[in-house]
């Protein structure tokens, strides 16, 4: 069926302009559900269900907060840097569409299939947290200030373990390239192979998206709420559809690299179209993101620092040293 | 298309980095530099040098994250007033009047000297990582070994002025 769908979008221009299309829909939906799921999940760790009473249980109640946050005053304090608090929000969304550029939905359902594919997500996922910085300067705000320094020294930190961790699965498939890494898993999938690599990527992965419980840029009891403390209406919603649609991310980068993206267990795909499998696998890994969340509480700032230049990084390094001996050997 | 393109990469790499150097507010001249290396990453896609393109995203954008930490600590956020040196203006026109006229000149040797390749489609193997890797560790290993070491020694050197300030804030 998604032959027919990409064959039908043909190539060139009009497979992109189709392509951004989709995404854009599909990131804010995303989002929406994302949002909803979070506060059911939340609410029923805590024994409580959750919201309610907008639509059956409480699916619409995220669309009606949407459509608040869209009539809110935009304000700008008066001694914020006006041209960069209002880029902040802006280029905060814009690594989040690129990334959609190279994720293998399906075995043909890759907008463009590109030979530096995994590199390009990690590429552009340096500008979000520049945007955090520059949000957070820009609103001239010392909680402000205070959370975009810690986010940025905490996304320095886990990019190098992220990226070393990513890099031993590069090893085994010789290719950047996301259709060769996934299919690279038709038996079996790299967490069965690279255990270690698969933990110190989703550990990395949930720091780098600045979640509990490494989400001390906006610790909410010491920050009030970080790095978007002055901002309002929609700015703060393009920052809060940011996170959620990072998460969606790193969840498919996490599913392609270690889970076999689009691929049954062990070759059977039991019928299922590859863009289901796909998808089962990306939501059970944003269930337990936000499981994670309301489990764990939020580590101390040296704690963190320490976890990830004491332990991350040698452990990735060690990682990478064996794979590369192995795949030599092999 | 392509020179469409181009030249919308080039007159925004250029547009950016003037503003880098006249703008008087640190942090904005930061933020240009990051557009300046972007649309510089544009031109090497351009060229089909996708594996370096990434790169320059990688390392740039992220180096630059830190100088910018390093420009809110270190300058406390104030806003320093700086104006452009009036006096050496004209010097400094020259200077780059000079250092243009140079690179011309040079491109224009090579060029004419034939060690510079046709313009022309690359094969298909150009730019991708395996091709970028073998040259790097075959044809190039010696510069690139050379320039490791450079930056070994830049680390240890950042490391020992780093430890440096601490003792002196401990002892005083």
């Amino acid at each position: 069926m998604t032959e027919t769908v990409v064959a039908a979008a043909g190539s060139g221009w009009l497979r992109i302009i189709i392509g951004l299309i989709v995404v854009l829909l599909f990131s804010q939906l995303n989002a929406l559900f994302l949002v909803w799921l979070e506060r059911k999940v939340a609410g029923h760790i805590q024994l409580r269900p959750g919201p309610m009473e907008v639509g059956p249980h409480g699916i619409l109640q995220t669309i009606a907060d949407g459509i608040k946050l869209v009539g809110k005053e935009l304000i700008t304090p008066r001694s914020a840097d006006r041209i960069l608090f209002v880029i902040a929000p802006v280029l905060v969304f814009m690594p989040v569409l690129v990334a959609f550029l190279v994720l293998p939905f399906d075995q043909h359902l890759i907008i463009r299939d590109m030979n530096v594919g995994l590199l390009l997500i990690f590429a552009f996922s340096t500008f979000s947290v520049l945007a955090i910085l520059l949000g957070g300067w820009a609103s001239n705000n010392k909680y402000a200030l205070l959370g975009a320094i810690r986010s940025v020294a905490q996304n320095v930190a886990y990019e190098i373990p992220l990226l070393l961790s990513v890099m031993s699965v590069v090893l085994m498939t010789h290719s950047f390239r996301f259709s060769e890494i996934v299919a690279a898993q038709h038996r079996f999938w790299f967490i069965f192979l690279q255990p270690v690599a698969g933990l110190i990527f989703f550990i990395a992965a949930t720091a780098e998206t600045n979640r509990a419980p490494f989400d001390i840029p906006e610790a909410e009891s010491e920050l009030i709420a970080g790095f978007h403390t002055e901002y309002s209406g929609m700015r703060f919603g393009l920052f809060f559809l940011a996170e959620y649609t990072n998460m969606f991310i790193v969840s498919a980068v996490a599913a392609s690299l270690f889970f076999g993206g689009w691929q049954g267990p062990f070759g059977f795909s039991l019928g299922l179209p590859g863009l289901v499998w796909f998808l089962i696998k990306v939501y059970i890994l944003l269930f337990v993101l936000m499981w994670f969340r309301w489990t764990f509480p939020r580590v101390r700032f040296d704690q963190l620092m320490n976890f990830s230049w004491k332990v991350m990084i040698p452990l990735s390094l060690a990682n990478l040293l064996v794979t590369a001996v192995v795949v030599k050997l092999i | 298309m392509q020179l469409l393109i181009f030249n919308a990469f080039c007159v925004g790499a250029v547009v950016s980095a003037l503003l880098m150097v006249t703008t008087k507010r640190p942090v904005r001249a930061a933020m240009s530099l990051v557009a300046t290396m972007s649309f510089l990453a544009g031109l090497y896609v351009l060229l089909d040098a996708h594996l370096i393109a990434v790169l320059q995203l990688i390392v740039y954008a992220g180096a630059i994250m830190v100088l910018f930490l390093f420009v809110i600590m270190l300058l406390n956020v104030e806003e320093k007033e700086g104006k452009l040196a009036g006096k050496t203006m004209l010097l400094q026109a020259f200077a780059t009047v000079v250092v243009g006229l140079v690179m011309v000149t040079m491109v224009g040797l090579f060029k004419a000297n034939g060690s510079l390749g046709a313009a022309g489609d690359a094969s298909d193997a150009f730019g991708t990582t395996k091709a970028v890797g073998q040259m790097l560790f075959t044809e190039y290993l010696l510069p690139f070994e050379i320039a490791s070491l450079l930056l070994l020694a830049a680390i240890v050197g950042a490391v020992i002025l780093a430890k440096r300030r601490i003792d002196d804030s401990g002892t005083e």
